[in-house]
């Protein structure tokens, strides 16, 4: 089964083509059945390849279709390589990808565009498997492109909205400024190293390369750009909360689930590279710890329900590159996978309540849901109880995992600590007070909908509470990956750290719960505050980065434009237009039309040239 | 037998073919063109029969044999199109038809 591996990024991709073949022109079930059902198929696949692939007891399966170009000693093949990182990433792929295709069956029924949609979504999954399957990094840059431009073509789905195409601009050239560091870093690898295999590169960086030597630390700073970027983190987060502007199932699979942890899944992959620059890896947690903290105080100040689910998911992949900076890998993509099970179900969720609520966003237009969106209920709750890492649900051993490796990482790490678990406590906040919103107190409008869900839309939530809840458990067999790192070492810490980590989020459940359920606390008192004031504006445009990139950047960009609007080039260019307009002009008043004139014009030519034979 | 010198046969077949010319440049008749077209022809067969006199060579008369067949094909296709000319435009002057003019 295993050298059938090939058929996972083509299942997909002939799903896409399919539909993207017919335009539109197939019934909507049929377009169903191949959307979802190719990312099914890829998934069964996927599963028995994983089987065979775990039974065989093999680190390692490579699998060459072909040599996609040969240039010289550049030979980079359509190769897959399976490990257990690339397992754990297809498996999450392909699963919560079929969940999320299967909950759009029913989610997007409604839209003219069902067929595009799905040939959009089948064409993601193509390339996020191709990304992390590849073995050498242009295939899977073909593959980072590849997810770059779906998700840019799906968050500007409902192109009729002027608005939804700028956001989709924005992410896509905000990721381009990540995605050309990556690009150079590429360059720069195969000069100094000579392959772009990721393996040869890894090992030829460890023998060439001192620790700390520049090219290592300037490899991995430009990777670090792309990580970066695709993965919405400081200081290129700026895209991440207006892709919100796609359908909700988009914003799950692709901003939550799966896209956006690429950049993790970079970084792990290229680990050997980064351990190589340390101070770029300390650089790594700190990014991630700025940015977890960051995104997490913009998300207790939004109102737009996926809007603060953009900021968790910010503030998770801050957690990542948290644990990608101190060293522990495998506790990083353990928590990429349970993120995926609970921010998938959490936006399927919000889906439900903003499909069920005729598209409402402002949570606090909602209210007392509980009774009249259970499903949706419950999702959240547990969803949020896994985004909050409360105890033995998914997220508690993922969280814990990373912020038991920062302390006791040594250094600075205590600070990274300390940092990551306020970082807990804004989580339980931010996510409680959605829950608390939404479902709890008073209806404060949408008295009288009804829950919409059918059984596609409620099967995945269902499969998906449950990963929630028990994802936790699984063993992810990434060991041998990363099996020269410390990650995979037991840790033995105060039963006091430990008690800490469980109750902060706790604690902040518990002022959320002040705020907004008992009214203990208000926010209208804590408003009167200057400062408290201050800081909501601050956090709620989202530390003004936005407006800091519109001053600094996009204005002097679009001034510049209109400066250069007659520039030289365009009237070098120009000038060819009108030379070729005048001739043609003149060419033109000799068509008069009579034929006398064509006649005589003939016999004055055949004169010419007569005489010009007899004379010459 | 006093043969007609080479120059005057020449010189008889360049009056024809210009008159010809003349014929198609200023006539706005289009029968007349065709006609004048015709008489362009056969200045240039009398060209040919003259060098082959001149020359005594057989493959003068052969050319104005074929000029002869070619002509007489031109006029054929010549007349069809003026009529369909005239069915369309009720007219035979050409100046009139200036539809292509640039």
């Amino acid at each position: 089964m295993q050298e059938f591996i090939w058929l996972l990024p083509t299942l997909p991709l002939l799903g896409f083509l399919s539909l993207a073949l017919t335009g539109g022109s197939l019934p909507k079930r049929a377009v169903a059945a191949i959307g979802a059902g190719s990312i099914g198929a890829a998934f069964i696949a996927a599963a028995l390849i994983a089987i065979e692939f775990l039974d065989s007891g093999e680190e390692v399966f490579v699998y060459q279709t072909w040599v996609w170009m040969s240039v010289g000693s550049f030979t980079p093949g359509i190769t897959f390589y399976l490990d257990g990182l690339s397992l754990v990433m297809m498996l999450i792929i392909t699963g919560v990808g079929f969940l999320i295709h299967l909950y759009s069956t029913g989610f997007m029924f409604d839209d003219p565009s069902y067929s595009r949609f799905f040939s959009y979504m089948n064409l993601f999954v193509a390339a996020m498997l191709m990304l992390v399957l590849a073995d050498n990094l242009v295939l899977l840059y073909l593959g980072w492109e590849g997810v770059g431009l779906c998700s840019y073509l799906l968050i500007g789905f409902w192109y009729e909205n002027p608005a939804n195409g700028y956001a989709a601009r924005k992410a896509f050239v905000v990721t381009r400024v990540g995605d050309t560091s990556m690009a150079i870093g590429l360059f720069l690898l195969f000069r100094e190293l000579g392959t772009l295999n990721i393996q040869d590169l890894m090992v030829a960086a460890q023998t060439e390369w001192q620790i700390g030597s520049e090219m290592a630390i300037a490899c991995s700073l430009l990777l670090l750009g792309g990580a970066v970027g695709k993965s919405a983190q400081l200081p290129l987060q700026t895209w991440l909360p207006d892709a919100m502007a796609g359908p909700t199932p988009i914003s799950a699979l692709i901003h939550a689930a799966t896209m956006v942890t690429a950049g993790v899944y970079l970084i792990a992959r290229t680990h050997v590279l980064f351990e190589l620059a340390p101070w770029v890896q300390m650089l790594v947690a700190w990014i991630g710890l700025a940015t977890l903290l960051m995104a997490g105080f913009t998300a207790l100040t939004q109102h737009d329900i996926k809007r603060i689910l953009a900021y968790s998911t910010i503030s998770q992949i801050g957690y990542m590159f948290l644990g990608l900076g101190v060293g522990a890998w495998s506790a990083s993509v353990f928590h990429l996978m349970t993120h995926a099970f609970f921010k998938a179900l959490l936006f399927l969720a919000a889906g439900t309540v903003i499909y069920s609520l005729h598209h409402e966003h402002d949570i606090f237009k909602m209210g007392g849901k509980r009774k009249q969106l259970p499903i949706a209920f419950w999702s959240f709750l547990i969803g949020s109880l896994a985004l909050a890492a409360f105890p033995f649900t998914s997220g508690y051993f993922s969280k814990d995992e990373i912020l038991l490796a920062a302390y006791a990482s040594g250094g600075s790490g205590v600070w990274l600590w300390v940092g990551g678990v306020f970082g807990a406590f804004l989580t339980g906040a931010y996510s409680f007070r959605l829950v608390f919103v939404v479902f709890f107190g008073a209806s404060r409008g949408h008295h009288d909908e009804k829950e919409k869900t059918g059984f596609a839309m409620a099967t995945p939530l269902l499969v998906l509470m449950l990963l929630s809840l028990v994802g936790g458990w699984i063993q992810i067999p990434v060991e041998s990956v990363f099996n020269h790192g410390a990650a995979d070492e037991a840790r033995h810490v105060s039963a006091l750290i430990h008690g800490i980590m469980i109750a902060v989020p706790l604690l902040g459940i518990g002022v959320s719960y002040l705020f907004f359920v008992s009214g203990a606390l208000a926010v209208e008192k804590l408003m009167s505050y200057k400062l408290a004031k201050f800081l909501h504006r601050v956090w709620f445009s989202g530390w003004y980065m936005d407006a800091l990139y519109q001053r600094v950047l996009v204005n002097p960009f679009v001034w510049l434009a209109r400066l250069n609007r007659n520039d030289f080039f365009d009237a070098l260019y120009n000038s060819v237009i009108i030379i070729s307009r005048s001739a043609h002009g003149l060419i033109a008043k000799s068509q008069t039309g009579y034929l006398g004139w064509y006649l005589l014009s003939m016999a004055a030519g055949l004169i010419v040239v007569l005489a010009a034979g007899v004379y010459l | 037998m006093e043969t007609i010198p080479t120059e005057h046969g020449l010189i008889l077949a360049g009056i024809l073919f210009v008159l010809g010319l003349i014929g198609v440049l200023t006539r706005r008749n289009i029968v007349f063109v065709l006609m004048s077209l015709e008489i362009m022809l056969n200045a240039s067969g009398l060209a040919f029969i003259v060098a082959a006199a001149r020359f005594g060579h057989a493959e003068g008369h052969i050319m104005f044999l074929m000029i002869l067949t070619l002509a007489a094909a031109e006029v054929a296709v010549g007349l069809g199109l003026i009529i369909q000319m005239y069915r369309k435009f009720h007219t035979v002057d050409i100046s009139v038809l200036s539809e292509m003019k640039g």
